[in-house]
């Protein structure tokens, strides 16, 4: 039961953010009379918090505490939805950065994809001054065939520049609570942001593989590996600061939802 | 095969039966080997006899109770048990039924597969207001119909929590067949969560309670059996399609105990016969969302009825029973004990019972069959007929029974400008009647297997007219959201009721363009099911329609009124696929 009130406590905190997409429930259908409750009720709203990563990475020179996941609160079409990822180095330095935290409108337009628009946060903190940027962010999300789910988006800062992001995942099941998760993010940048370390062009790739068991479908501890490199202006400006374009890092962590 | 058609004198049973007074069935009640409580998990509901009438008093409850001899749980009873208790309602006369409601929420009584006045009907927003907390509601209708049928709430997931239970009309005139005695055999599904925790994983978490979902090495068998270029091909049309052929049952083993009788595989509910007698067996499922496989190892079955009309006795081995559907079957047993033995249909779990000459004992319990998938047919894109035995090529032996082509065999359908939209993943590009295909999970199966195109009325129905009118109505489904509809459309999406006129005769056509098996239920009125037995159509009230497949059945509106059409599916109703027909 806490389960369920912290559940309903985080659904309550989002819908409060958006209140507007309740009252986007569809009309009502025929009941014989006006005043008698409905035969079913087919739009009840439902959300959910997914921590696709929540991972611990053990790499050559830092250690790093790491986080991806989706809160999403509506119907079948109608969705409000907060997309965040981010890491804070646990050794090897100090600081961080919040990759993005997005509050998007998400609509069903098709039988496996969502469209999402609305407004996204990112920032970096320590060592040196912390630097945050606003940003719109529209997007798609959705199931690929052949099982990919996918996830793009064009995010244009309050400064003007724009970045368009790619992420996709696939699920490979070696039984069926033994499952390998493979994952690729690439973005590209249309201009230079030189304080939150971007070039222009391809940034960079970022692959992923981790094994995951699915003690329940809402907790799965996952070991991995995680695979990161960056390209032209970007990897420059990183080798500027001293560090490496190349990470390596072991993974171990949990997918949870509620 | 047994074919008691013949006229017979009265039984013991039928004595039994009839007995009009309350006297004689409390008196005689202990001695019904049937019903007993504790034998059976079955009890019998007392009637008292005013004129014409017959009154029941049923009070609806949450009481604590026992199930699989695990947990105390908090079920939703009638009269205080799960099942709730057997009716036996008499043709030719009224029906009195007090229904009083202690539960703190609103519920409701559907008297499943009867034909009564639509304010009777008991949909909680179709037909009347519910019945709120602490009212008593009096259905009144004339019984015009004999057979097996059920009851249950229409109210919100309560029938998920227990509300269900079985309802006998018998007849006026002897039946058709012979039996010496009977039990009701109601399945169901039952879970210790929260139906609407249910309900919410499923729209959260597609395939949340699928254990067998395809995995690296089925794809490698699929590869030693089938060679690599044909399964990479078959693995690259499911992908594309973003299908898994592993989706049978959405709710599965993982999360049901599957009861007989409300009561668990290990609590064994047993029903008594002696060697020589013959039984009848009326099979009711009552699940959420369970479809079963029947059989009974090393005794064939006569089907006397099918959703409580009597259709030619057909001797078989094993029959698919979906949601809501019932089956009455007769069997003469001369061992000492037999397995009734019923698998969900995705091969996840299973319920039995025994048959046996005195209590206690078992009869062995087979292994489940293997699990299975779908096939090309499920997609409605393969020939008509998985089985390639049907031949669709021609249209003009249709009037001359058995064995030929329902009239839709050929018909071309249309899915609209959109393929119904979001709200539907996939339609299906050839579907046609697979009525002689029992469905997927019999692929390694050797025994009889009852199909639909096996069923023949016993009778041809009063209305012998041409369907004048004809309504196509498509299944449609998106698993990723969980959205279930007819048309691409939820209920909260459609603007009014399917208008069927008064009296007319028209022709339903059913297109199932999902993945899954739908019992489609339509409330006030018959359909006659179109198998090509032109004339003998066995009459339903229940369609459980394959993954692309049509069918068609002929249907004469007979009262006015507004009904409720859905899919008998509990989560797919909620999740919308539920509309209203309005007959004026």
């Amino acid at each position: 039961m806490a389960v369920k009130q912290v559940r309903y406590t985080a659904l309550l905190v989002l819908g409060l953010l958006v209140p507007a997409t309740g009252a986007l429930a569809q009309g009502v259908g025929p009941q014989a009379e006006p005043e008698w409750s409905l035969p079913v009720h087919d739009d009840v709203t439902h959300g959910q918090l997914l921590m696709d990563r929540f991972e611990y990475q053990d790499g050559d020179d830092e250690d790093v505490f790491a986080w991806e996941g989706q809160a999403w609160w509506g119907g079948d079409t109608h969705r409000l939805i907060v997309d965040s990822e981010g890491e804070a180095l646990v050794s090897g330095g100090d600081g961080g950065d919040v990759e993005s935290f997005d509050v998007q409108y998400g609509y069903g337009v098709s039988a496996y994809w969502r469209a999402k628009a609305g407004l996204g946060y990112q920032t970096t903190f320590g060592p040196g001054p912390d630097r945050d940027r606003a940003s719109a962010v529209v997007g798609f999300e959705g199931l690929a065939p052949y099982w990919f789910e996918v996830d793009t988006g064009l995010r244009v800062s309050e400064d003007g520049d724009a970045v368009a992001e790619f992420e996709g995942e696939y699920d490979w099941l070696f039984t069926q609570r033994v499952i390998l998760q493979g994952r690729a993010e690439t973005s590209y940048a249309f201009s230079e942001v030189r304080e939150f370390g971007v070039g222009e062009g391809v940034n960079g790739l970022t692959l992923g593989l981790r094994l995951r068991y699915e003690l329940a479908r809402e907790f799965a501890p996952y070991v991995g590996v995680r695979w990161q490199d960056q390209y032209g202006d970007t990897a420059e400006l990183t080798r500027a600061e001293g560090e490496d374009t190349e990470k390596t890092s072991l993974v171990a962590g949990v997918r949870w939802w509620f | 095969m047994s074919n008691h058609q013949k006229p017979r004198p009265l039984s013991r049973r039928d004595i039994l039966r009839t007995g009009s007074t309350m006297g004689l069935m409390l008196g005689l009640g202990s001695l019904l080997p049937g019903y007993a409580l504790g034998l059976t998990g079955n009890r019998e509901l007392t009637r008292r006899t005013e004129g014409n009438s017959d009154i029941y008093e049923l009070t609806i409850d949450r009481t604590p109770l026992t199930i699989d001899g695990r947990r105390s749980v908090q079920p939703i009873t009638v009269n205080g048990s799960v099942p709730a208790p057997l009716i036996r309602l008499r043709e030719g006369r009224e029906a009195v039924l007090r229904v009083t409601n202690r539960l703190d929420e609103p519920t409701s009584i559907h008297w499943h597969g009867i034909l009564l006045p639509f304010e009777m009907d008991g949909v909680p927003g179709v037909s009347f207001p519910g019945i709120a907390p602490g009212e008593t509601f009096e259905y009144r209708y004339p019984v015009r119909q004999s057979g097996t049928y059920w009851y249950h709430s229409h109210s919100g997931l309560q029938e998920q929590l227990g509300h269900y239970g079985p309802l006998i009309v018998d007849p006026e005139e002897p039946e058709p067949f012979e039996y010496d005695r009977e039990y009701a055999v109601v399945l169901s599904d039952w879970t210790f969560n929260d139906p609407s925790e249910v309900m919410r994983n499923l729209k959260v978490a597609e395939g949340y309670y699928n254990y067998n979902r395809r995995t690296v090495s089925d794809f490698f068998e699929d590869v030693a059996t089938m060679g690599w270029s044909a399964a990479w091909e078959k693995a690259g049309m499911w992908g594309r399609m973003r299908m898994t052929p592993r989706d049978i049952l959405d709710v599965t083993g993982a999360e049901y105990t599957y009861l007989m009788n409300g009561m668990s595989p290990d609590d064994n509910w047993t029903g008594l016969f002696e060697p020589g007698e013959k039984v009848r067996l009326r099979v009711i499922n009552a699940s959420a969302m369970s479809i079963f496989d029947v059989r009974i190892p090393g005794l064939p079955m006569t089907v006397v009825e099918a959703d409580g009309q009597k259709v030619e006795p057909v001797e078989t081995d094993e029959f698919r029973i979906g949601v809501a559907e019932t089956y009455d079957v007769i069997i003469e047993p001369q061992d000492e004990a037999y397995t009734l033995f019923a698998q969900s249909q995705d091969r996840s779990g299973f319920t039995r019972g025994t048959l046996a000459v005195r209590e206690g004992m078992t009869a062995p319990v087979p292994e489940l069959y293997p699990r299975t998938e779908r096939g090309m047919a499920a997609m409605g894109m393969a020939d008509h007929g998985s089985d390639g035995a049907m031949d669709h090529g021609s249209m003009d032996g249709m009037m001359h029974g058995n064995g030929d082509q329902p009239p839709v065999a050929d018909r071309q359908i249309s899915h609209g400008p959109d393929n119904h939209g979001a709200g539907a993943a996939m339609v299906a590009m050839n579907p046609g009647p697979r009525l002689d295909d029992p469905g997927v999970g019999f692929e390694h199966v050797e025994h009889r297997v009852l199909t639909y195109d096996q069923l023949r009325g016993l009778h041809a129905w009063p209305d012998e007219r041409e369907p004048q009118r004809e309504v196509e109505l498509h299944l449609t489904g998106n698993m990723e959201r969980y959205m279930w509809s007819f048309d691409g459309e939820k209920f909260s999406e459609v603007d009014g009721p399917i208008p069927f006129g008064y009296g007319e005769r028209l022709r339903l056509i059913l297109v199932n363009d999902t993945m899954m098996d739908h019992p489609i239920h339509l409330h006030g009125m018959w359909m006659e099911l179109e198998t090509g037995n032109d004339g003998y159509r066995p009459r339903k009230h229940t369609l459980l329609v394959k993954p692309g497949e049509m069918i068609s059945a002929q249907i004469t509106p007979e009262h006015k009124g507004d009904w409720a059409f859905h899919c008998h599916l509990l989560y797919h109703m909620k999740a919308g696929m539920f509309r209203v027909v309005s007959v004026q």
